[in-house]
């Protein structure tokens, strides 16, 4: 409950003030969402996916900090003109660099945004009905992340008495 | 990792700037400074228990002062102030100095759930000695539940502190009737009250509310930070907590610090000399901003009371939709300065223990801003937050989007 001083990078403050790829993408192929409200950070990514598999667009929203949606912001620029393999190899700490460093106790704001871009991938190949051989059948550390966070603020919602709309 | 210096420039040229982040720190204004200045080097720059000029001065200037904040909170004995650096340090000398010298007597110790961290994490503490500590609920507008109070004070509480107003949320605390039904469970319970947040704008009487110790903070009231004082009625016995070199104050070690001292009594003089007018002017303002809040944008919930039952500066808005940190950051762009009960201020994914206990749900407490108003403040200060808020909460509800729906 203490709290942390959080000397935001510019690049973070830049990007939380003009954001690009922001909003609902209406012919998105696939999205997702990490994190829920309770959590006070949440991210939905959309992609849109050309033919051989490569990313054409992707945009984002995103409830939460100035870290969460510089980072969210970052990463749809970072996977355009990927292919989603390339994409899903992305981790949190290349987004960290890229947007010049995350105080540590915004990580998780990273780990959020690549959880939610490799559950839109897996979304993905749902819809597809196909599962390609570098897709781990396991989720990964960013996905677990995501999933522990979400479930994290269920369980603190329950015990403390509030609600979580998760 | 970031550069600060960066991020200040980032703000640009400001046309104007509101602080209302009161409740963590707050500039000292002119007149108070004006006040202070002699103090750090033209006069009673001495040690105040020293046989010299400087030392007498300074001895005076401290008397002086510790009559005066006494008279502001209804104590006729000067020596009933004890300075301490701060809020933090009167509240853990109150708790730890109370619970030591009444372990023999029982281990119980009564507070409310909406304490500040400086007494839930000292009790925290404590329990690791032997005492147990016991929660006292409160409801949707944080008041005390006293039917709840009635039911777990008994013979065993050796130690009680309840707040006399909520620091988050305004809430003025039936202190009285608190201190009641505790001395009548328990007639030898020390009875603590966290008055920082009511001191100079709740009217406050340690006399009439017959409390044992009490707490006040100089930053709260436009004072420098660094200096508060705990209240020690006449006859209640505390342990002390730091050892050292005891000078005029006999619960903590240590140089006294004369300006922030005088600094302190000044500001006090300052909110007490047109009390009345001042709470009017702030009240007035509050409801300015809250009803600018509540009636000018969708999604808004007011935490904590209205009217005469809230603290006069206290403005607590949950913004749906919208997360508390980043509604810090772009409101700071926009040059007005608040603070949110959002977990992603802290270290920890919890949001403020005050809106859970309210019964806020996680997504409204993350969402919650805190500001104070002050004498100092002004009609277009408020007509500028409130465009401030309206732009910057239009704007990160735009980055919300559908979230996918």
């Amino acid at each position: 409950m203490s709290r942390a001083p959080l000397p935001y990078s510019p690049k973070i403050l830049d990007l939380f003030r003009n954001p690009k790829n922001l909003g609902r993408m209406e012919d998105a192929d696939a999205w997702a969402v990490a994190g829920n409200p309770a959590c006070g950070d949440m991210i939905t990514f959309y992609l849109k996916v050309s033919e051989n598999e490569v990313i054409e667009r992707a945009s984002f929203e995103s409830y939460g900090c100035a870290a969460n949606i510089a980072t969210s912001s970052i990463l749809t620029e970072m996977v355009k003109g990927k292919t989603l393999k390339e994409a899903w190899e992305i981790s949190w700490k290349q987004v960290s660099e890229e947007v010049g460093g995350l105080p540590s106790v915004k990580f998780h704001c990273g780990v959020l945004a690549v959880g939610a871009m490799r559950r839109a991938i897996r979304e993905y190949y749902k819809r597809k009905g196909k599962t390609p051989d570098w897709l781990p059948k396991d989720i990964t550390f960013e996905e677990r992340q995501a999933l522990e966070e979400e479930e994290l603020a269920k369980r603190l919602a329950k015990r403390i008495g509030g609600s979580s709309v998760a | 990792m970031g550069d600060v210096e960066e991020l200040i420039k980032a703000h640009g040229e400001l046309k104007r700037e509101v602080y209302l982040d009161f409740e963590n720190s707050s500039p000292v204004p002119g007149e108070i400074l004006e006040v202070m200045l002699p103090y750090f080097n033209r006069v009673a720059y001495g040690n105040p228990t020293l046989t010299h000029k400087p030392g007498w001065e300074a001895y005076e200037a401290i008397s002086k002062s510790a009559e005066k904040i006494a008279s502001f909170i209804g104590s006729k004995e000067p020596e009933e102030i004890n300075f301490t650096p701060g809020e933090t340090e009167a509240n853990n000398l109150a708790l730890i100095g109370a619970a030591l010298r009444r372990k023999e007597k029982g281990r119980k110790i009564l507070v409310s759930e909406v304490e500040p961290l400086s007494i839930l994490h000292v009790c925290r503490m404590l329990e690791n000695y032997g005492f147990t500590t016991v929660n006292v609920p409160v409801d949707e507008e944080g008041f005390i539940n006293l039917e709840r109070l009635k039911e777990l004070a008994d013979r065993e509480v050796i130690l009680a502190s309840f707040m006399a107003v909520n620091n988050e949320i305004g809430t003025i605390e039936p202190l009285r009737e608190a201190v009641e039904i505790v001395k009548d469970k328990s007639p030898e319970a020390i009875f603590h009250t966290d008055a920082s947040d009511a001191y100079g704008r709740v009217r406050f009487d340690v006399g009439r509310l017959d409390v044992d110790l009490a707490t006040i903070s100089s930053y709260k009231i436009l004072g420098p930070r660094g200096i508060g004082a705990l209240y020690v009625k006449g006859g209640v016995s505390l342990e002390k907590i730091l050892e050292g070199q005891f000078g005029t104050q006999k619960l903590w070690p240590g140089v006294e610090n004369t300006p922030l001292i005088v600094g302190f009594a000044a500001a006090s003089e300052k909110a007490f000399s047109n009390f009345d007018g001042n709470v009017a002017h702030m009240a007035r303002l509050r409801d300015k901003l809250i009803s600018g809040i509540l009636n000018g944008l969708d999604g808004t919930i007011l935490n904590g009371p209205l009217g005469d039952r809230r603290a006069p500066d206290n403005v607590n808005v949950s913004f749906l939709k919208c997360e508390g940190e980043s509604l810090t950051v772009e409101l700071s762009l926009r040059g007005v300065y608040v603070s949110s009960g959002s977990a992603c201020t802290r270290r920890i994914l919890q949001p403020s223990h005050v809106l859970l206990a309210i019964g806020r749900r996680f997504e409204e407490a993350h969402g919650s801003i805190l500001m104070k108003v002050t004498r100092y403040h002004t009609d277009e200060d408020i007509e500028y937050v409130l465009q401030s808020i309206r732009e910057a909460v239009s704007r990160l509800r735009m980055i919300y989007g559908s979230m996918g729906g």
